[in-house]
């Protein structure tokens, strides 16, 4: 991918693990060590208000924000979000809405937001392995197992 | 050697990591986005990091321990950094023996913040050297930095953040601790410290002598550098605006300032001087350009639009294309709201019903401005809400002053609403006042921080705890009230029209704890409880 960046967006709202899985997906990025940044506004989102998280990998991340137009990969928790945040991404970008993943097939609901790293995980240049360390480093033992299995599910269902 | 691990950090881990690092002997400061988690981090890696009531204290524990020879930190956002300018204007005349930096967070876009002023004018204003990173590993080397040039000229600096350095994560590496931490003793120095008019004199000059002598070795700091580029644009710039800048024009030479006052204008006017087309980018107010056009430099600023807000890669393209046309309005999310289980919806709804004229306070109660309640009529600073309440009492017509009620939190009544206490005992209205102190048991708003009136310290240790209700009766109130609001309870309602009618001082506590709070408050009051029995 040599200089090449990558843009994601995820959008969610607060309390649906928007921030967690940002940084899974920065840390599975740190890990194959590429330059990351990851960007967010805390404070009155924590009132169930409006969540984005910006991650931008690559050789030389400059601005940590993602500009309107410039995402590659737009990740959505809730479907009322896609409208407020469809502008971000780039016109041949990615979207990614819950409805990429079975979620019956979840062991629990609360791990909609890895699974849909597994969904996004399809189409980028990071190992698995990197992916599973960030998520066993991410968790509480106890949860990792849960969303060992929520990641694999999204991963296996998507198709690049 | 193995280079150090590279961590994923937040500019206010970062500047944690730093403190542990640089050896600071106590960091003090209040709660406040987008500062909070420095403190609390700085004492998750085994530092000394306490809250304060307020900033203005914060900062004059911090200067206690500076003069006594240690390294000290001050953390709070930049609002704060107006209750703590009181001690800032003076300790830059009194010097410091040990090592001073304070934190200012500054948040342009006001994404929790009631402004967005911008507090580079702190720095010039109190004359005081200030630093700005653009990135965690900035926030991290500069933070060593800030305690060298503070304990090299003993001055205290400034390292001013903003929200997108404080919030964004960035790799760093952290680098050798820069100096063993001396062991504090106090010496007496009653000419430097003691800053009556025949020390303040030439303590002034001396600061004005400091300053002079940073500018100078500023011309040469490596904190500044510039990122080469061809010659037919230059952009002057510091802080997040350089993440913007070099990607917005990767072509561009960019001169980037991290000491940012004194300003080092030599260097500026020879980068100025070497490029064709010179622009300023920077987030705020026009203080860098207005500062080089002073010194007679020809350099072009940004259109007023962009004084507001956060700048963002589009924004610099915009600012260097003169492009003034409208911006597109982002499409609106979803605005925070009060947790559906929060007590206090039934505080707003009753106040709603009465018609009350509530002068409001910050908090995460400051949402009991939204629909449905809009039970909140002014909101401007901590602490407010009293005073601002009784300035309506003293002057309005009887049947609407007897409507007026102050409202505020339990840490921001310890924060600034004592004193407004006070004014109320001292200089009562003739039709009384109703002060209602929303006591949820944390600073929920920044993230449930503990603060004097839980009884518990930032670790979350118990200690001392400050009962309001006391304090109150203490200073005079008659009627103190304290009751539990809760669903299908009328007590609040009943309490409040007593209050009402009574034209006399009442102070009605509503005390339920957060409900963000509860798990972590259970197992708290286990474990002390545990602590107690235990023989």
């Amino acid at each position: 991918m040599s200089d090449q960046l990558i843009n994601v967006v995820i959008a969610g709202l607060g309390g649906q693990g928007v921030l967690k899985a940002s940084d899974i997906l920065a840390d599975a990025a740190l890990r194959t060590g590429l330059d990351v940044k990851k960007s967010e506004i805390k404070g009155m989102s924590q009132r169930g208000g409006s969540v984005t998280s910006d991650v931008r990998f690559g050789r030389m991340v400059l601005s940590p924000m993602v500009s309107p137009g410039e995402a590659d990969y737009l990740l959505v928790l809730e479907p009322t979000q896609v409208e407020a945040n469809k502008r971000y991404l780039k016109p041949d970008g990615v979207l990614i809405t819950p409805d990429a993943v079975a979620i019956a097939e979840l062991p629990n609901k609360k791990s909609l937001n890895v699974a849909l790293l597994g969904a996004l995980s399809v189409h980028l240049p990071l190992p698995e392995a990197e992916w599973l360390e960030a998520l066993r480093e991410g968790f509480p033992a106890d949860l990792f197992a849960v969303n060992r299995q929520a990641f694999l599910t999204g991963r296996a269902g998507a198709t690049a | 050697m193995p280079s150090p691990k590279r961590q994923l950090l937040s500019g206010n881990e970062a500047i944690a990591l730093a403190a542990r690092d640089a050896g600071v002997a106590l960091g003090a400061g209040y709660p406040g986005t987008p500062s909070t988690e420095i403190l609390e981090r700085f004492s998750e890696l085994g530092g000394k990091g306490q809250w304060s009531p307020n900033e203005k204290v914060a900062l004059e524990v911090a200067i206690g321990a500076a003069f006594s020879g240690a390294r000290a930190l001050a953390t709070m956002k930049h609002v704060g950094l107006n209750v703590a300018a009181d001690p800032l204007f003076t300790v830059a005349y009194t010097g410091v023996t040990g090592g001073l930096v304070i934190i200012s967070a500054d948040d342009p876009g006001m994404a929790s913040s009631q402004n967005e002023q911008d507090n580079r004018r702190y720095a010039v204003a109190a004359g005081v050297p200030m630093l700005e990173p653009s990135d965690s590993q900035e926030a991290y080397d500069f933070l060593l930095a800030a305690f060298e040039i503070s304990e090299r000229w003993n001055l205290p600096v400034i390292l001013r953040v903003t929200t997108r350095v404080c919030h964004s994560y960035t790799v760093v590496q952290a680098r050798r601790p820069n100096g063993a931490p001396k062991l504090p003793e106090f010496e007496r120095d009653i000419r430097t410290r003691v800053m009556i008019p025949a020390n303040a004199r030439p303590a002034h000059k001396r600061l004005r002598q400091k300053l002079s002598e940073i500018e100078e070795w500023n011309e040469s700091c490596s904190l500044n550098r510039i990122a080469p580029g061809d010659n037919q644009l230059g952009i002057i710039t510091s802080g997040i605006s350089f993440m913007h800048a070099r990607e917005a024009a990767p072509e561009a030479s960019v001169l980037k300032l991290g000491l940012t006052h004194p300003l080092p204008m030599k260097r500026i006017a020879a980068f100025v001087r070497s490029v064709k087309r010179c622009v300023v980018i920077e987030e705020g107010d026009p203080c860098l350009v207005e500062a080089i056009r002073a010194a007679g430099m020809n350099v072009e600023g940004k259109a007023e639009m962009y004084r507001f807000g956060e700048l963002t890669v589009p924004r610099v393209r915009r600012i260097l294309n003169n492009d003034t046309s409208p911006e597109p309005a982002p499409p609106p999310g979803k605005p925070p709201q009060l947790c559906d289980a929060c007590q206090y919806r039934l505080v707003f709804e009753t106040l709603r019903e009465r018609d009350c004229i509530v002068a409001g306070d910050i908090g995460c109660y400051t949402l009991g401005v939204l629909k449905p309640f809009e039970a909140m009529d002014s909101v401007v600073c901590m602490g407010a809400s009293l005073g601002v309440g009784l300035g309506m009492r003293h002057v309005l017509p009887p049947e609407q002053a007897r409507r007026v009620v102050s409202v505020i939190g339990d840490s921001t009544f310890v924060h600034s609403g004592i004193s407004g206490l006070v004014e109320m005992v001292y200089n009562p209205p003739a039709e009384g006042h109703v002060l209602i102190i929303l006591d949820n048991g944390t600073t929920a708003m920044t993230g449930q921080q503990e603060n004097p009136a839980t009884g518990r310290k930032l670790d979350h240790e118990p200690t001392n705890k400050l009962v309001v209700e006391d304090l109150a009766r203490l200073l005079g109130v008659k009627r103190v009230h304290v009751i539990e609001p809760r669903l299908g309870s009328n007590e609040f309602a009943r309490i409040l029209d007593e209050c009402l009618a009574s034209r006399e001082l009442c102070v009605i506590v509503a005390r339920r704890p957060c409900i963000l709070i509860m798990k972590r408050l259970r197992e708290l009051e286990q474990c002390e409880c545990e602590t107690k029995e235990a023989p």
